[in-house]
């Protein structure tokens, strides 16, 4: 080393963000994703805080007020028997945003253990694991969700475990073709190089950089997740009674609407939809904030 | 070419300055930069990349990215003011008077739309249509050479050849017979022999076209070639100016005779001195520089550089901007060029590797990608693997990791034991004894990890190093590949390219490998960095007596670092020996013609060969020689009929061609080749 250079080279000033602090402030400068983020924490308020400023007690009945039109007293009026529909909505919220974010988690999590484990052994491992996730994916969630309570009895848990494992295949594949191009690349030869096992390959390598398809899979597929929780209350698999739950609401009160009782439906409804596009337009926001 | 007087410049910039906007700033990328080109001629742009080439590019024509904006200044094309030029006269001064050719011709070309398709709408455009349209594009794609146009025009982008995509889309620059013809890169990603071939081609058209040239290129010898006059552009300015022969052999700005003295020229060779380097890195864009732009790396500069913004200065048809202009070439060197004589002892071979073959299964076809290769590897040594792409370079490479497993029968020796083929089955110490530094150090190095966790890591499971004892040859490493601390918190995004490359070296030799393979290292890397990443690989051998096997299409380069040289065509060797010998020839045909294809910067113009299209496919190789297709020097049927053996004209140097020695060395010296 008889060389001697002079250089002091310094690390590019013009790049001093990390890449995740370049997505934060990319976020904040999506209209897209702040007003979906806005609408999301809104309903988490409700969630952790409703209780305390509904204006009434949720579960509490008051049958000679039953089914009185929305009014300065009530404002979203009362169900059949007499509770506040206001204060229902407000609180509903609470088991849907437990239910549907812990689902959304496993499915994730699960989805992407099997995305790396296919796409990086590929071969047999894929081809026996992807037709069987295949396989699964073909089945509606609804018949699943009917044979697990077959099996296991209705309960939040059960919900959480349908929905997440009907999710995971879908994040699965997302995560498989993300770790095939990954794999490609000569850091993978690299540590083939080093023998490092398949395992620190797979989460120590290949993970962290595949994390931004992950995450914008996991905030669209948040979004279904509401979806399948409030159509599972709906149709009875899902949350169970007394919970205030917006689609069990909805199920209990859909026949009134013919009598003209649209109140006791449509707030419901409403508030479904907002968090549905609540949660897709922050998706959106995050896709194209890594993306860019 | 410069015919007559000047009427009427075919582009002028004056005093052109141009910003891009980058987090809410205004970022300077072109500083006043004037420049004339006269009707006719050709004038290359050349600078390291960040310099601001590809911008002047865009800026003629107004076609900036959407944060780009024009600060100051003029263009005039063909005498029309382009500053005032309004949407719809903008767009027929496009169409019109000024084309474009891109470096890479893939994706120049829309790839879902047939080339005569494409062809056709640039003159449906200047309102031809029908037949009169095909047998303009018929007549343009015979200009650019292509002898079956019909079938050309009836193929899509991704059936041709990157050669053929290049020609086509030169073709289609040309369709509308500009005044003025932008080439930026057009011969970048192309193999030497491709290159050899466009650039041939383009000098022809120069011959019968009238339009006027911008060159832009990193390559110095490919621009020497082609441009009548040059200008080198340095942060955004033009910093000297001349006729191509003047500038090149008698430069008169620092920055200049640094560029030239970082290519290894002349046959130079790691042991006979090493390659000067530019220290220090490009103002980055939008810095704030006072005085002169390249005084930081400069050892001639003094106060007076620092401070004050040099005029250029006028040498009598030639523009210098420089205090120092008249003892430029006095530039001290930046790294000394003595070399301490590794001395070398006879050693036993360090690597054996003995009739390695494989093949790849490709549509139902065995695919031969390496056939039949045998050689060794001393310790100290470098082998320089050299061919076009596709003749099985980098394969081979990878059979030697063991990334890849070889065909049954072949062997490799490692310090005399057999190497398993599979990676999976090798010892740890078999593992950490080879190593590899990859093309792409993007690819190379995890981009999640910091370049502590990476070189780290490398020392933990090679060197089998922890705590305390790590952290130390940690440093050590770091030292010796010339990065400082500094550089150990940040993730490899934040480097430069020869930066990011030094750690992978790092990286590569954290197990003190007893051999290297680095395969296509400096490809990516500026002339300058080049020469420092050259000369730290050197250094390293060196100190260390590890082994090299480098892979490069960069002849030049390849001479520079090796001992032995293979030449290899469809996964076979055709000529294996010792650099000098390679070099120097007698060589087999495709040896000479490939030396024949690199652009030279000491032009002395010899006859040239040219190989004409492309390398077969390795599922249908020729039969006999493989490489009669393409040899300019083939004798007749035993060349198709015959594969000749690799039978060792000299001791250590084996040809595989039926022509004897004794008379390839007749035919060779009557066209004395002056190699690269």
């Amino acid at each position: 080393m008889s060389a001697v250079q002079t250089t002091s080279p310094t690390p590019d000033d013009t790049r001093r963000r990390g890449p995740l602090a370049e997505v934060f402030f990319s976020l904040l400068r999506s209209r897209t994703f702040l007003v979906g983020f806005a609408i999301v924490l809104f309903w988490v308020a409700c969630a952790l805080f409703g209780e305390h400023f509904a204006p009434y007690d949720p579960l509490a009945d008051d049958i000679i007020n039953a089914l009185a039109p929305p009014s300065s007293e009530h404002w979203f009026g009362t169900d059949q028997i007499g509770r506040d529909v206001f204060s229902r909505v407000i609180v509903g919220s609470r088991d849907i945003l437990t239910v549907a974010p812990l689902a959304t988690l496993l499915a994730t999590v699960a989805g992407t253990a099997l995305g790396l484990l296919t796409g990086y052994f590929r071969g047999l491992v894929d081809d026996v694991v992807s037709r069987i996730l295949e396989a699964f994916m073909a089945i509606p969630v609804v018949i699943v969700a009917l044979l697990a309570i077959v099996a296991l009895g209705t309960s939040k848990t059960t919900v959480i475990v349908v929905i997440g494992l009907s999710f995971a295949p879908i994040i699965a594949r997302t995560v498989r073709s993300a770790v095939l191009a990954e794999r490609e690349l000569d850091y993978v030869a690299a540590a083939q190089l080093r023998h490092e096992s398949a395992l620190h390959t797979m989460f120590v390598e290949i993970l962290p950089n595949v994390i931004p398809p992950i995450l914008v899979e996991t905030t669209v597929r948040l979004g279904y997740a509401i979806f399948a929780v409030a159509t599972l209350s709906f149709m009875g698999f899902g949350i169970q009674p007394p919970s205030p739950d917006w689609g069990l609401s909805i199920s209990n009160n859909y026949g009134m609407i013919g009598g003209g009782f649209w109140w006791t439906v449509l707030f419901d409804a409403l508030a479904i939809a907002s968090l549905v596009i609540g949660v897709n337009l922050a998706a959106d926001g995050v896709h194209g904030a890594l993306n860019d | 070419m410069t015919k007559s007087a000047k009427a009427k410049n075919a582009l002028e910039l004056t005093d052109l300055s141009v910003a891009y906007r980058v987090a809410g700033r205004n970022r300077a990328v072109l500083r006043n930069l004037s420049l004339t080109i006269g009707q006719g001629e050709a004038y290359g742009l050349v600078g390291e990349s960040g310099c601001g080439k590809s911008t002047v590019a865009l800026t003629v024509v107004r076609y900036l990215p959407r944060n780009g904006s024009i600060t100051g200044g003029a263009i005039s094309l063909d005498g029309q003011d382009v500053m005032k030029l309004d949407a719809e006269a903008l767009r027929r001064a496009r169409a019109e008077s000024v084309s474009m050719v891109y470096q890479d011709p893939g994706k120049a070309l829309n790839p879902s739309i047939r080339v005569g398709r494409q062809l056709t709408e640039i003159f449906e455009l200047g309102g031809i249509s029908g037949q009169a349209a095909t047998d303009r594009a018929i007549a343009m794609l015979n200009r650019v050479r292509i002898s079956d146009p019909t079938s050309v025009m009836q193929r899509y982008p991704h059936q041709l050849s990157g050669g053929m995509q290049q020609r086509v889309a030169i073709a289609m620059a040309l369709a509308n017979d500009p005044s003025m013809l932008i080439l930026d890169e057009p011969t970048t990603g192309l193999d030497a022999t491709v290159e050899a071939e466009v650039l041939d081609l383009i000098a022809q058209l120069r011959q019968e076209l009238s339009a006027s040239i911008l060159f832009i290129s990193h390559n110095l010898a490919v621009v020497s070639n082609m441009c009548d006059r040059v200008g080198v552009l340095y942060a955004g300015m033009l910093v000297e100016e001349g006729p191509t022969d003047v500038i090149f052999n008698d430069p008169r700005h620092p920055y200049t005779v640094a560029l030239l003295r970082c290519l290894p020229r002349g046959g130079q060779r790691k042991d006979q001195g090493r390659l000067d380097t530019i220290p220090g890195f490009l103002p980055g864009i939008g810095a704030d520089i006072k005085g002169c732009a390249f005084a930081d790396r400069c050892a001639l500069a003094d106060d007076r550089c620092r401070s004050e913004l040099p005029p250029l200065y006028d040498l009598g048809g030639r523009l210098s901007r420089c205090f120092h202009h008249d003892k430029a070439q006095a530039l001290p060197r930046a790294t000394p060029s003595d070399v301490a004589p590794a001395p070398k002892a006879a050693a036993a071979p360090v690597l054996r590797v003995a009739g390695l073959n494989k093949t790849y299964a490709s549509h139902g076809h065995a695919l031969r990608a390496v056939k039949d290769v045998s050689l060794d590897l001393r310790p100290g040594e470098t082998l320089g693997l050299v061919g076009e792409s596709g003749s099985g370079k980098t394969t081979f490479a990878r059979l030697l990791l063991g990334l890849v497993p070889p065909d049954e029968g072949g062997t490799i020796e490692l310090e005399g034991k057999a190497l398993a083929p599979r990676l999976e089955n090798r010892s740890d110490d078999q593992i950490k004894a080879m190593q590899i530094v990859f093309q792409n150090p993007d690819s190379a190095l995890n981009r999640s990890h910091s370049i502590r966790h990476l070189i780290g890591r490398a020392l933990k499971r090679l060197a089998g190093l922890s705590g305390k004892a790590l952290d130390a040859r940690l440093n050590d490493l770091v030292r010796s590949v010339r990065l400082t601390d500094r550089h150990l918190a940040v993730k490899p995004r934040q480097l430069s390219g020869g930066l990011k490359q030094r750690v992978a070296i790092a990286r590569a030799f954290a197990g003190d490998p007893r051999i290297v393979v680095c395969d296509e290292p400096t490809s990516a890397l500026d002339v300058s960095v080049q020469a420092a990443i050259l000369n730290l690989l050197a250094d390293l051998q060196s100190k260390e007596d590890v082994s090299y096997i480098f892979i490069s299409h960069d002849l030049a380069v390849v001479r520079y670092l090796s001992d032995k040289i293979a030449v290899l065509y469809l996964g076979r060797i055709m000529e294996l020996g010792p650099s000098e010998d390679v070099f120097s020839g007698p060589h087999h045909p495709y040896t000479e013609a490939l030396l024949s294809a690199v652009p030279k910067l000491d032009q002395t113009e010899t006859a040239r060969i040219r190989l004409d299209g492309e390398i077969p496919s390795a599922t249908n190789p020729p039969s006999g020689c493989v490489f009669h297709t393409r040899c300019p020097r083939k004798i007749g049927p035993i060349c198709e009929q015959q594969e000749p053996p690799l039978s060792e004209a000299q001791p250590g140097h084996s040809i595989r061609c039926h022509i004897p020695y004794a008379e390839l060395a007749r035919l060779q010296k009557a066209a004395v080749t002056e190699p690269a």
